[in-house]
């Protein structure tokens, strides 16, 4: 991986945030952040020690949600499990569908059909801006701004949703990729709908950018907020847009290459700073990149079929094996493992989520700051507790 | 200046404010339990399960294979098989289900048991409105209140009801013909034989075209 391009000159020691000494008068108060606080996104809990207002320490319970996800899939034929990858990441269920009908395509060497191909460029672009739009939303939500840049965000998604609803059935529960193909065509008037969307899309990232960037308050609650170094975030293996914004050169489409994305032409934003401005508007530019490989592909789609003919839907037994299959999600480096033992059920199956392992930075991004900015800095490396606890 | 970022926000916010007024563009919420989006016709909720003609009982589509029971990721499907037979829609006879339930309390509307099912029989639904104030099985959907016409799901898939319905033409189409080719064999040969019990015998099937 020799994209892999730390930029090493901003680096300087291992710089973990200071732990801080207390004066040894008064104690640490110990604070139980969630799990049913209004910024975890979800159930999560951060037991906070506070020294005053500042963060001593911080550690992070999860498992609230938990539903054994991975212990399912042994009892479940492949097939029936890509409804439940749906419930991971239910923000953008279009990709972890793509990550493991990846995965099973190359434990049984299925080729998926140029059509589709396409389609799945064009859902997991969609399925990208729509979730960096709502967890930009989300942000702003968490740093006070309430209700008016989340509506702003939510009206575009809606629109992607309606896209989703009209092709896969379902707005967020999509169900959509098979092993080898997608499972139903895109009409014309779909593409051309979607045309559309996309059309409107730089002028909804512009309006966004006008109400938020320059925003003084934004800046002063985002920069310099929530350092992430960039040997902290390559050794704890953070991913996706946080890795990036910390000025890590690290896109799996550009390094794998996975589906066709060779083929179109973007490019792939970088943060100087490694803090939340920089995460926010690391999302800024993906959208927009995102938007380049939406017209591209939507102009170059071919005709024919979406499903390999020689793909089996029921009664898929794949040889003994194992692959590993992964894609840049929207939230980082989304992978499948699987085993294969020759039966109808995988011997195992093992999800490599984003938001879990994201997370584990969270302490050192919150050491030293004020408990006002540990909302922040948890939402701006924006997790899905359906995926953290599976 | 310090402030000019925020006021370029606020003269946003008041476009927003003020065009919402005037543009369909910016004013998106709908009063949804007066006002209602049409649903896109993909749209899918809760398995139902598609009959012929006008008596639901006789016409379920449905012959029991169990194949959705089996694939069903959530497991919510529950069937019983019949005893006795009774002809499908080719005239071929067929057992039944005597007990198909859905709890649809624990489906996850995946559509799997609708691609998995070779025989056309259970469909998808876009009826959401599905709130109960009872809480044991209410949700508990047996084959009477799953079973749904034909005709209705011509209303809610028009597209995918058509294909199917010519799918299953040219299913039957084919039986008939390959049926009548079997019983013209079997005159031909009868024709030919000399024996005279025969013809009485191989004219039987082709009466009620179920061989196969």
């Amino acid at each position: 991986m020799n994209s892999l391009d730390v930029k090493t000159e901003r680096v300087e020691g291992w710089n973990r945030p200071p732990v801080i000494e207390t004066d040894g008068e008064g104690e640490l108060l110990e604070v139980a952040m969630g799990p049913h606080h209004p910024s975890t996104h979800g159930v999560f809990r951060m037991d906070l020690a506070l020294d005053g207002e500042r963060v001593v320490r911080l550690k992070p319970v999860f498992g609230y949600l938990h539903r054994n996800h991975e212990q399912i899939a042994e009892t479940v034929s492949y097939l029936a499990m890509m409804p439940y990858t749906d419930r991971l990441d239910y923000i953008c269920s279009l990709t972890n569908n793509w990550a493991y009908a990846l995965a099973v395509e190359k434990l049984v060497g299925q080729e998926v059909p140029e059509r589709a191909e396409y389609l799945r460029v064009i859902l997991a672009e969609l399925t990208r801006a729509q979730n960096h739009a709502s967890t930009i939303g989300f942000l702003l939500q968490e740093m006070g701004a309430s209700g008016t840049p989340l509506m702003y965000a939510f009206r575009e998604r809606e629109k992607i949703l309606d896209l989703f609803e009209s092709l896969t059935g379902s707005r967020m529960m999509c169900n959509y990729m098979r092993f080898g193909g997608c499972r139903v065509d895109a009409s014309p008037a779909w593409l051309d709908a979607a045309r559309k969307v996309v059309a409107a899309l730089p002028a909804f990232v512009d309006e966004f950018e006008r109400f938020l960037s320059g925003n003084e308050i934004v800046m002063a609650r985002c920069q310099g907020v929530g350092i992430l170094r960039p040997d902290l975030a390559v050794n704890a293996g953070v991913t996706g847009p946080m890795l990036r914004a910390s000025g890590v050169n690290y896109d799996i489409r550009k390094v794998d290459h996975y589906g066709i994305y060779d083929r179109f032409r973007f490019r792939v934003p970088l943060g100087d700073h490694g803090d939340i401005y920089d995460r926010y508007m690391v999302r800024v530019l993906e959208i927009r990149e995102s938007i380049g490989i939406l017209e591209q592909a939507l102009k170059d789609i071919p005709n024919g079929p979406v499903m390999d003919p020689k793909a089996k839907i029921r009664g898929f037994r794949p040889k003994p094996g194992e692959a590993y299959g992964r894609i840049e999600a929207p939230k980082g480096e989304l992978g499948f493992y699987l085993i294969s033992d020759g039966t109808p059920n995988p011997y195992r199956y093992r999800v490599r989520p984003p938001s879990l392992i994201n997370l584990t930075v969270l302490e050192d991004m919150c050491l030293g700051s004020n408990v006002a900015d540990v909302v922040l800095i948890f939402g701006s490396v924006d997790i899905v507790l359906g995926e953290v606890d599976r | 200046m310090l402030g000019e970022g925020i006021l370029k926000g606020l003269a946003e916010t008041a476009k927003n404010f003020a065009g919402s007024f005037v543009s369909k563009e910016r004013m998106t919420t709908v009063e949804y339990p007066e006002e209602r989006l049409p649903l896109p016709e993909a749209s899918r909720n809760f398995p139902f399960l598609v009959y012929d003609g006008s008596d639901w009982q006789a016409g379920l589509r449905c012959v029991a294979c169990q194949i959705c029971e089996k694939e069903c990721p959530p497991k919510c499907i529950y069937i019983e098989k019949s005893k006795d037979k009774k002809p499908d829609y080719v005239g071929k006879l067929q057992i039944y289900p005597t007990k198909f339930d859905i709890d649809i309390s624990v489906c996850m509307s995946c559509q799997i048991c609708v691609e998995v099912c070779p025989f056309e029989a259970i469909k998808m639904n876009n009826e959401f409105e599905l709130a109960t104030d009872n809480r044991f099985g209410g949700l508990l959907l047996d084959r009477k209140e799953l079973a749904k016409s034909n005709e209705y799901y011509h209303q809610i898939h028009p597209t995918e009801a058509a294909e199917v319905d010519a799918r299953l033409a040219a299913e039957k189409a084919k039986a008939e013909a390959k049926a009548k080719a079997a019983a013209d064999a079997a005159a031909a040969k009868a024709a030919g034989a000399p024996a005279p019990a025969t013809p009485t015998r191989v004219a039987k099937p082709s009466e009620g075209e179920r061989k196969s």
